[in-house]
């Protein structure tokens, strides 16, 4: 029995995957990639997956910016905010990524200054109330965050405040989804790209993936519907031979993505050689760090960091699952050692990551519950 | 986090042209608008917003559909929701 939420247009969801299941050559497996956190909660919260041919196949990447920090720049970050005199500022869902010696709330807890903010501009507000102190904003998120940590910046320096700081962990998706092109681990055979990331980098950034890799790109709105659109057109590229970028959510994303957030972070940042992600290693550069004219903002070169590399835990497999190799339930301490409450791994903590979405709905979801019990004694599939 | 909110402009300020009051579910809030100074928004428009800085503008049936989507995200929403009540940008 299916247990699937009703949504609207239940029935023009049918009909595209009726039009999806027509274009499934016999015997083939079509596996997709999405690295959007708001995607994988629409597929997840609507039993998408159920929708389609069993051929179909959906896998989440790598695109939760707050589960790709590796533990050993977490401990950077409670570093910093540990320093006399420092006022932390960063978004919630910071607050819980575990460290080697816990997290944020946990630091916290026990006395640092660690203040929640919704926004960069509401740092700098605490900056100019407390001019005695330094504050530091963590900032994270991929280029659907980094033109407004940028744009802040720009005003403290208009401002001329001389006691706020970035600790800059922007990191940039396009390298990321090379390094899993890249990778042996998977055989991807499209994308469905990024929503909100594309509003600022636009379209043209995916070109590479269907140019060199021969793999189409389909960049989707957020509605069950957009995604099994976006699903239909990429099924469609794959029927004909052909690999080109297509924008579906041409309502929201410009091809040319926002011209003066791109020039706002050009002014501001840069890419660094390289940056470690958590379960995917170094990729050159796929990371943003603050620019030269901007140092005296830069929270690295005002202060010090341990800049310690830390292994993840051995039960660990966030990596696995970042790289879309694992799905959620196949990790071993998915639900029992790691759960939302205590999560071991940033999968778990962050609401975008693929562990906590999983975690969030597909326990309301019978079919899964039956399907996740058979996976796991089956071994992964 | 990474959700754009969709929100109403309702006032510009002359003295201040990278700021707009938006309401965003009832709740009116300043944010900041230098992000769209190719096409600045006008009371009346919408726009899509993340931590505090309008991204692009969107029309009210997107507005309509992302507040959907973002109701049914739930705890995330409200928290997201929770923290621009606590925000006072200037």
């Amino acid at each position: 029995m299916r247990f699937v939420d009703e949504f609207r247009d239940a029935d023009k969801a049918h009909a595209l995957a009726a039009k999806i299941a027509a274009l499934c050559e016999p015997g083939r497996e079509y596996k997709f990639m999405e690295v959007c956190g708001g995607h994988t909660h629409t597929i997840y919260k609507h039993g998408l997956e159920d929708y389609l041919p069993e051929q179909v196949v959906l896998v989440h990447g790598p695109g939760c910016p707050v589960c790709v920090i590796p533990m050993g720049r977490v401990d950077d970050a409670v570093a910093l905010a540990s320093e006399p005199g420092v006022i932390m500022t960063s978004f919630g869902d910071m607050m819980r990524v575990p460290g080697s010696h816990g997290s944020f709330f946990d630091a916290k807890a026990a006395g640092t200054d660690i203040r929640m903010v919704y926004s960069p501009l509401d740092s700098l507000k605490i900056a100019r109330q407390n001019p005695d102190r330094q504050v530091v904003f963590m900032a994270i998120g991929f280029e659907t965050t980094a033109p407004s940590t940028a744009v802040t910046m720009l005003r403290a320096a208009a401002e001329g405040l001389a006691n706020f700081s970035v600790f800059c962990n922007h990191v940039t998706i396009i390298p990321a989804i090379k390094a899993i092109l890249d990778s042996p681990d998977l055989r991807l055979d499209g994308f469905i790209g990024p929503g909100h990331v594309s509003t600022v980098i636009g379209c043209r950034p995916y070109e590479f993936i269907a140019r060199d890799y021969g793999k189409p790109v389909v960049v989707a709105g957020f509605e069950p519907l957009d995604i099994l659109q976006s699903i239909y057109m990429l099924m469609v590229q794959l029927s004909r031979g052909r690999s080109e970028v297509e924008n579906q959510y041409s309502r929201v994303v410009p091809w040319d993505g926002n011209l003066v957030a791109l020039k706002a972070i050009g002014e501001t940042m840069e890419l660094r050689p390289y940056f470690e992600w958590r379960g995917l290693g170094f990729i050159s550069h796929s990371a943003l760090a603050v620019r030269q004219p901007f140092a005296a903002m830069d929270a690295e070169r005002r202060f010090s960091v341990p800049g310690v590399r830390v292994a993840d835990p051995k039960a660990c497999q966030c990596g696995e699952v970042l790289k879309g190799v694992l799905k959620p339930w196949e990790c071993k301490v998915f639900g029992t050692a790691c759960t939302p409450e205590t999560p071991i791994g940033t999968c778990m903590v962050s609401p975008e990551g693929a562990c906590a979405a999983y975690y969030n709905y597909g326990r309301m979801n019978r079919h899964r519950v039956a399907e996740a019990a058979s996976a796991h004694s089956a071994g992964p599939a | 986090m990474c959700l754009g909110i969709p929100g109403e402009v309702i006032e510009l300020d002359l003295e201040r042209p990278d700021l707009a009051k938006v309401s965003v579910s009832g709740v009116r809030r300043l944010i900041n608008i230098a992000l769209l100074a190719d096409d600045p928004p006008k009371p009346g428009e919408w726009v899509l917003i993340h931590v505090g800085f309008a991204l692009s503008k969107i029309d009210e049936h997107e507005a309509a559909a992302a507040m959907q989507f973002l109701e049914s995200i739930g705890q995330a929403y409200e928290d997201e929701m929770a923290a621009l009540r606590e925000s006072l940008i200037e």
